[in-house]
C-alpha cells in the first residue's frame, strides 16, 4: 500500500488535483454530513438562490446517518451509506465549490465527469466498520434539518479519518482497476 | 396446550435488537480471519484487519458494529401446540423492538415510502410466522440494512435455462452490486416457489452458518461452483479489487410451478446478523 496522504478540510484545488485513485488518505478538519434527504433540501436551496447551512468552498462531504451516540459519547456508530443516492445532486453541489465527498460503492459516470470537470474527488470509508470509524470523530453538532433525525445535516470534527482515493479528477476509477487487477478468467 | 406469555416474546426481541447489533456472530468472525490469511490484495487485507477490530469493538462497549441496525426482520416458528397470552405476536414483537432500538442506542431507519417521514422506534417489523410441530416457540431476529437489501432482485426465468441460467443470473448480480453492498458478503438465493415465497426463502437462506455446508449435496456443489466464479471476479473486500468478494453462497431450492423457474438472491453486508431464542 502507498503512503497515507495526510490532508486538512477545506480541501484546495491542488490538495484535490494531487490525488490519485488508490491513494490513501487521512483527513483531519470538518466534513458535513448529509445523505440523499438532506441533499434534496441543499439543492432545493441553490435553486432559490438561497445560502446553504454551511461555507460549500473547498467542504467534504460524508455520506452517513449516524445511530444516536451513548450518553457521554459524541457519536453512535458513524460509517459510510451507499453512493448513487447522491449522483443526482452532486453536480449542484460541486458547482458551489465542493471538492470532496465521502461514501462507499460507484458513481454514475456523469458524476465521475463532473468531478474531472470541477475538479472534485470521491473518497470511500470502509463501510460497516461503523464503531471503527466512530473513534475519529471528535465533536459533532447538527447545524441543518434536525427533523430528519439520522439524516440530518451535521458538522462533524475529525483526526486522522482514514479514506481511500476512488475517483480522482482524472477521472480514474479504483473500482475497476482493482478489479481489473484481481479477475481470473 | 402450552402457555406463552407474550410479553416473553417482547423481551426476547427486545434483547436481541441489541445482541444482534453489538455482537457478530463466531461463525463470521472466523470468515473474516480465514479472509485475512486468504486475501493476496494488501488492501483487502487492511479491510479484514479493520472489520476484525470495529467487531471487536461492537462487542466490548456494546456499540452497533454498522450505524445501519437495520430493518427488524423476525422469524418465528410456533409449535401448534402453543397458546400465546396476553397480547397478539406481532404487537409484542413490535414492542421488543421499540424498546430494544430506544435503549440499545440503534437507528431507527423505517419511513413511510412516499413522504419518508420517519415511525421514529424501527417499527413496524417485518414478521414472518411459521406454525410447525409441537409446544416451542422459535424467534430468529435477523436486522438488514439497507444498501445490501437494495441490491435484491427477484427474476423469473425460463425453465429451459436451468442450472446455467440461475448460476450467471446470481454471478451477474454481484457484478452489478459491486461494493454498494459492503463486500465481503454473503449470497442468498432461493430457486423455485413463487416469486414471493423465494423472496423470503432468500432472505432466510443468509441465517444459515457460515462455513457450514450445504445438506443438498447438488446444491453444495453448485454454491462451491458460485463462490469460486463469484471471487473469480476480482471485485474483493469493499470491492477494491481482491479474492474475497463473497465469503459464503447460501442457496435453497423449492418446487415450483411447471411453467416458471423463480429465483430470488439476497446479498447480505458483512455485518451478518442474526440471534435465535427458544422460549
Amino acid at each position: 500500500m502507498s503512503e497515507v496522504i495526510r490532508l486538512t478540510t477545506p480541501l484546495t484545488e491542488e490538495d484535490v488535483a494531487s490525488l490519485k485513485a488508490g491513494d490513501q488518505v487521512s483527513l483531519t478538519g470538518v466534513l458535513y454530513t448529509a445523505r440523499d434527504a438532506a441533499h434534496k433540501r441543499l439543492v432545493a436551496l441553490l435553486d432559490e438562490g438561497k445560502e446553504l447551512p454551511f461555507d460549500a468552498k473547498g467542504a467534504v462531504i460524508y455520506y452517513v446517518g449516524p445511530s444516536p451516540a451513548k450518553p457521554g459519547a459524541v457519536v453512535g456508530s458513524a460509517g459510510p451509506t451507499t453512493s448513487y443516492r447522491m449522483d443526482a445532486y452532486s453536480e449542484r453541489m460541486m458547482e458551489v465549490g465542493m471538492k470532496g465527498m465521502i461514501g462507499k460503492g460507484k458513481r454514475a459516470g456523469d458524476v465521475v465527469d463532473a468531478m474531472v470537470k470541477h475538479k472534485a474527488v470521491y473518497f470511500a470509508a470502509i463501510g460497516g466498520a461503523a464503531a471503527l470509524i466512530a473513534r475519529s470523530i471528535k465533536k459533532v453538532d447538527v447545524i441543518a434539518y434536525e427533523d430528519l433525525g439520522p439524516e440530518a445535516v451535521r458538522r462533524m470534527e475529525v483526526e486522522d479519518f482514514k479514506v481511500v482515493v476512488i475517483n480522482d479528477t482524472n477521472g480514474a476509477d479504483l473500482y475497476e482497476q482493482g478489479q481489473e487487477r484481481y479477475r481470473k478468467e | 396446550m402450552r402457555e406463552i406469555d407474550a410479553s416473553a416474546i417482547t423481551e426476547a426481541v427486545r434483547t436481541m435488537s441489541m445482541s444482534a447489533n453489538y455482537d457478530l456472530g463466531d461463525d463470521v468472525v472466523k470468515a473474516f480471519e480465514r479472509g485475512l490469511e486468504q486475501e493476496e490484495s494488501p488492501t483487502g487485507k487492511a479491510v479484514f484487519k479493520a472489520l476484525l477490530e470495529n467487531s471487536k469493538i461492537a462487542r466490548n462497549e456494546k456499540v452497533p458494529m454498522c450505524q445501519d441496525t437495520g430493518f427488524a426482520v423476525v422469524f418465528v416458528e410456533i409449535g401448534q401446540d402453543v397458546h400465546v397470552t396476553g397480547g397478539a405476536i406481532r404487537e409484542a414483537v413490535n414492542a421488543g423492538v421499540r424498546k430494544g432500538y430506544e435503549e440499545g442506542y440503534l437507528r431507527k431507519s423505517i419511513c413511510d415510502p412516499f413522504t419518508r417521514t420517519n415511525t421514529k422506534d424501527n417499527t413496524p417489523a417485518v414478521v414472518f410466522t411459521e406454525v410447525v410441530d409441537g409446544a416451542g416457540l422459535k424467534i430468529t431476529f435477523a436486522p438488514k440494512g439497507g444498501g445490501s437489501e437494495n441490491m435484491a432482485r427477484v427474476t423469473m426465468l425460463t425453465p429451459s435455462g436451468g442450472k446455467e441460467a440461475v448460476a450467471d443470473f446470481i454471478v451477474n448480480r454481484c457484478q452489478e452490486a459491486g461494493s454498494n453492498p459492503c463486500p465481503p458478503v454473503i449470497v442468498g438465493a432461493c430457486i423455485g416457489g413463487t416469486p414471493e415465497l423465494a423472496a423470503m426463502l432468500a432472505k432466510k437462506a443468509l441465517i444459515r452458518p457460515l462455513g457450514t455446508k450445504n445438506p443438498d449435496p447438488e446444491l453444495a456443489e453448485m454454491e462451491d461452483q458460485l463462490l469460486a466464479r463469484i471471487n473469480n471476479l476480482g471485485m474483493g473486500p469493499q470491492g477494491l479489487g481482491g479474492r474475497i468478494f463473497a465469503l459464503g453462497v447460501h442457496l435453497v431450492k423449492h418446487p415450483c410451478h411447471i411453467a416458471t423457474l423463480p429465483l430470488a438472491v439476497n446479498i447480505c453486508c458483512h455485518a451478518s446478523r442474526h440471534k435465535e431464542t427458544e422460549l
